[in-house]
Parts: C-alpha cells; structure tokens; sequence
C-alpha cells in the first residue's frame, strides 16, 4: 500500500502540468493516435483519453470510448518509454575527409531536454530499470542513453484496470508501481491519489493542492490496484525459467511456433526490454563525408546472426528460441531478473496471435532434453 | 568526454597480400596520445572502419610488445572487407578498441602450451604464439597445430617454418588437398596429427581457433587425450557490430562474445559449443 500524501481533485489537475511546465519541462503524457494511446506533448488534461479504453487480445488491439471521466483507464498503447530513452535511430558519428589533415571523426549527441512522461505503467518502469541495466551498467556506459535518461522525470499511474493480454502479477512488476518514479498517481473519478518517490516528486507534490483523502478514498484506490492484479488471466509458470529452458533446447515444440511465427519483429519493436540494435553507415552522395547510424534490430532477422556468409541461426524456430530464451532464461544470468516485465505487447502486437505465455506453459510441459548433443 | 562509439584516424603504414584472397594491413593510429595509451593483449580485437562502408572486427595479430603497429589480417569476403583490400600505404581508415578478452597468458606460466587452428582462424592465435616465444623460458612445450583446406591456403610459411626451429617447439601442419610433391606436411585433417603432437595433457593449456565442427572435434580428441575441460579456450566469433555489449547481436547464450570472449574457456560454454543456433 502507498504513503499518499493527499488528493489532487480533478478539477485542479491541470496545476501538476503547469508546474512541471513551470519548472522547465516538456510534458508528454497519454493522448489517442492513430487507432492507439501514445505518449505526446500534452498541455492540459483535456488533451488525455478520458474515457477511453483499449480491448487487447492476442493479434488485436481496438480502443473504445466509454462514459468515465478517468484519462488512465486505458492499460497500455504499443510502445512505453523504450523510445524516449534509447532512440530508434540516431546518428552515433559522422567522418570527413579533409584536405591536409585526413580523417575527421565527430560524435553526435542527442540534444536532450527535460521530459516529463505522465502515465507511466508500473510494467514499463520495471523495463525501464533493465535497459538502465544494460546501456548503463556495463563497462561502457552508453552516453546517449544516459543523456536523455537524466532528463525524465517519471509520473506513474498505478493500473486499476488489466488488459486480458496483462500478466505483470505473475512477473512481480505490477499492477502497482513500487520503484523507479518520482510522482505516482492512483485515479478515482473525483481525482488522483499522489504519492511521492523521489525528491523532486516531493517537491513537486507540495507544489499541489492536494487536499486529505476523505475515508475510504485510499482502501477503494487499493481495491481496485488489487483487483487489476487479480484479475490477470494469464500467468508466466515461475519466475526464474532459466533452467527449464536451457534443459529444453531441442523441444520439438519450437519447431511448431517456428511455423506459425512470421518471424517479423513486431514482438521485438513493442517490447519495453529489447535493446538489440544495429549500425548503419549512410555516406554523403556528394560530399566526401559518412554518418554512422543505430536502429533498433531485431533477432527475428537472418541479417541478426548473419556471419561471413553463414546465418547462425537459420530459421524461425531458432530465433524464435533465441528469443524467449533469452528473454525469459538468460536475462537472469545476465541481469539478475527476467527480461519480461508482463506487459503483454508481444502477444497482442503479433500479427498471428502468439501468445509467449502459452507458448512457454507448453515448452514447460515437454520433458527435459536427454542428452548433451551436438549438432556440429 | 570519451566516446567509445568513435573510431580514431589509423594510417596504413604497410600492405601486404598473404595469399589470392587474405591479406595484413599495419595500422598506425595518427593521434600520438592515443599511439601512446593503447595497450592490448593477444587474442583481442579492434573494429576496424572503411569510410563510407562501415565497421569490422579484426583481431590483432602483431605482438603486444610493439603496440605502435597495429597488424590486422584480413580475408575480403564481405563489402567492408574487399575495400579494405583495396587500400594501400598511406590510405586512412578508422579504428577502435581493443575490445574482448584475449588468451589467459599469464595463467598458463609453467605449462605445456598446444595451439591448434584451422583456415584463417590461426590469425588471432598469432599474437600469442610470439608472445610465448618471446617469454620462451616462462612456458614448457609448445606445439602448434594448424590445418587449411587447400595447400594454398596456408599463410605465414616462412613463420611456422621459423617457429618449428625454436626449443622445445613443434610445428604440425595438414592441407585437406594439397598437389604431390608441393606439400612437405600430412595430407589429410589436422585432427589427425593430435596423436602426434608430445604435451602433458595434465599440465597445458589449449588455444584454439576455427570454424566451429573442427573446434568442436577438437575438443573432443583433446578430451579423449586426457585434457581437462577448463585447460581448453576457444576465440569464438558472432556478429558484431557495437564491440561493447550493447547492441545485442553476438550473444552467446547469456554471454556477450564482444565482451565476455571472444576468447572463452571450453568448460564455460560446453552446453553450447557446436550446437545449432547459439
């Protein structure tokens, strides 16, 4: 349960952000686009989905208007914060030829401004937590990603609706938001239910008008945060599926998703947590100059594991291993967690329906390899 | 601040064609703080940049001693590689690193050393090869086996030639295919030589580098011989592409070859080595 410091009523909402306008930053927050929720500049709660909710299923995603003054009754829309933090594309440097002195190299970094995002899920800080892990936690820090990860100051909103495509309770990361913001929300119709979890979200807070909750307010927000956990239908089988999956390699059960998979990334591009990216040279057409560039990649490519003429992993059903295993065993050994958050994109951004939870019930149902192959 | 996305300017100081399709560039980085500050170990590598074209991994095979001049060599199989090829002394290109974990040098003092390679893969063994030779008297028996294909496959013969005349060193090469009378080594796969090859299977640590079946054999022969799983280490290779275990594309398994390898310990990667799709 959460130590909330009062209710923002919801006429006065829009003070939170004029304030964080007020200190300097780009307000993104939730908006309808394109058939989805996204996060765009927003500048008044009048620009946020009130009313609107999205039915997700595997394969499908349609939004809905209902009669509801609540803006965050929607769960999740295609992407979360991946885009804001490590880009889909950027140039990294840019090389010239200059008469007299050779080669010139230049990095380019991003030009990074103060960011506010409001309507974090608890899912997506979980998977913001990893990709801090991964660009930042290493040897070589990624500056890029660092630049434009100090410049956002996170609003989440704890989710009192789930999608049927939601399994964050049996991943441990949600419905509620417990670490990585600095202001978090719980919505009830007459208003928001604000905790702090940071400095800068204490200031912020103080800068509200928040008034008491009256009785009853904060057992109502928590029975409804409870019920989105408990009524998620789909469940991962544990936590750490490390081990299982490294003793079912050569399950033939991979080799029928490799047959219904169309291997076409989109479960990689709406993951919060994927992070594999590839460079790409663009040189100048005229001048005597090139650009190095990264974008987002994906292991369903042959191009991912492709190496002097050989690609490593040659069909659908090995990267379709390579996948899941990864994200859902070798993460563990990697980062210390898995590298699912339960956010349920893959499932509902896959064009064939592919459910990962099904898909690893039934892996976990078939028995251990026996024996320690090669296949060389 | 220190980017370690971004190449250095590098000169080719010297070009020279090892054989039709591999050849060695000596790389000269321009910027002398950075000539004086790069250290490196044998069994590392460097992304090395062709303007316009892009970046490759190439492991360094000069010896570490002289770190001025960097030797890369290379087989033109891709588009960055056959414009590499075409540069010439003088050409500027870029280069960064060293990247990964080179050979265990130090832990292998005092021990039987056995380096085993096939095709092209001797080229990040080299390095090592003359770093022992150097230190001759801080290792026992060395015996270096390598194997091509083809006859003419085999690069750097006045080096094996040279190598084999050294103490306590014994060289054993095989060509898959090599014309009569041109070849004065085994006919036939260079596993076969293994039982041929005098080290104390107790005592030494292996260096081997290939393609992944002949490894994987290798392996195995070495088992058989009484070689423990962790005196065994392999330079693996995957795509690479950032040489900083961000971008996600040499996993292998939960390592990163960039970072973790690319040489790894035989006992680290047993469940993996040879398999399909790792």
């Amino acid at each position: 349960m959460g130590t909330y410091l009062g209710l923002l009523q919801r006429r006065h909402a829009d003070t939170l952000i004029q304030r964080l306008r007020g200190a300097g930053y780009h307000v993104l927050g939730p908006v309808v686009q394109d058939g989805t929720i996204r996060y765009a500049p927003v500048d008044g709660f009048d620009r946020l989905p009130a009313g609107w909710v999205e039915q997700q299923a595997p394969g499908h995603y349609r939004l809905q208007k209902r009669d509801s003054p609540r803006c965050f009754s929607w769960t999740l829309g295609p992407q979360g914060l991946k885009p804001l933090t490590f880009a889909p594309e950027e140039p990294l440097w840019t090389v010239e030829r200059r008469h007299g002195h050779g080669l010139e190299f230049h990095s380019h970094f991003p030009e990074t401004k103060k960011q506010a995002v409001l309507g974090v899920r608890a899912c997506d800080l979980a998977a913001l937590a990893l990709q801090d892990r991964h660009f930042l936690g290493g040897p070589h820090p990624d500056e890029r990603y660092r630049r434009r990860r100090e410049g956002l100051l996170l609003i989440a909103v704890h989710c009192h609706r789930a999608a049927p495509t939601c399994f964050c309770a049996s991943t441990g990361d949600g419905p509620r938001a417990h670490h990585g913001f600095d202001l978090a929300l719980s919505e009830l119709d007459e208003g928001y239910l604000v905790e702090a979890g940071s400095e800068a979200g204490h200031a912020l807070a103080a800068a509200l008008p928040l008034i008491p909750p009256q009785p009853g307010q904060q057992a109502r927000a928590e029975r409804e945060i409870r019920h989105a956990g408990e009524a998620q239908e789909r469940r991962l089988p544990g936590r750490d599926l490390m081990t299982a999956l490294r003793a079912r390699r050569d399950a033939a059960h991979w080799e029928e998703i490799g047959r219904r998979c169309l291997a076409c990334g989109n479960c990689t591009s709406v993951c919060p947590t994927c992070f594999c990216h590839c460079h790409q040279e663009r040189p100048h057409p005229t001048e005597d100059r090139s650009s190095h560039y990264r974008q987002w990649d994906s292991c369903f490519t042959s191009g991912h594991s492709y190496i002097h003429g050989i690609v490593i992993r040659e069909d659908t059903a090995l990267r379709y291993r390579q996948w899941l295993s990864h994200k859902l065993g070798e993460w563990h050994a990697q980062y210390g967690r898995s590298g699912c958050v339960g956010c349920g994109r893959c499932i509902t951004w896959c064009p064939v329906g592919i459910d990962l939870t099904h898909e690893t019930a039934a892996l976990l149902a078939a028995p251990p390899d026996d024996s320690e192959a090669c296949d060389a | 601040m220190r980017d370690p996305y971004l190449p250095h300017a590098a000169r080719v100081v010297e070009r020279r064609q090892e054989s039709p399709t591999i050849f060695t560039l000596r790389l000269e980085l321009k910027d002398p703080a950075e000539r004086e500050s790069y250290l490196f170990h044998p069994g590392q590598f460097n992304m090395v940049y062709l303007p316009g074209a892009g970046e490759v991994p190439i492991s360094i095979v000069s010896d570490p001693q002289d770190p001025h001049l960097l030797d890369h060599t290379i087989r033109a199989v891709g588009r960055v590689t056959q414009g590499l090829s075409a540069l010439r002394a003088g050409d500027q290109i870029g280069l960064r690193g060293p990247y990964g974990r080179g050979w265990p040098l130090s832990e292998c003092q005092g021990q039987d050393i056995v380096v085993l390679t096939g095709g092209l893969g001797c080229a990040p063994v080299v390095g090592a090869i003359r770093y022992i030779l150097r230190r001759r008297h801080h290792y026992g028996r060395l015996v270096i086996l390598q194997g091509v294909k083809h006859a003419d496959d085999l690069i750097w013969r006045g080096s094996y030639q040279a190598w084999a005349a050294q103490p306590e060193t014994q060289v054993l090469l095989a060509a898959d295919q090599a014309p009569a009378g041109e070849w004065p080594w085994y006919t036939g796969r260079v596993l076969d030589l293994i039982d041929q090859a005098k080290f104390d299977p107790h005592n030494c640590t292996v260096m081997m580098c290939g393609p992944e079946p002949m490894m994987w054999a290798g392996v195995a022969a070495l088992i058989e011989r009484g070689v423990a799983t962790d005196a065994i280490w392999l330079s693996m290779e995957r795509n690479m592409q950032c040489a900083l275990g961000h971008c996600g594309h040499c996993q292998y398994g939960a390592e990163f070859v960039c970072r973790h390898g690319p040489v790894f310990c035989y006992h680290d990667i047993r469940d993996r080595l040879g398999r399909r799709g790792f």
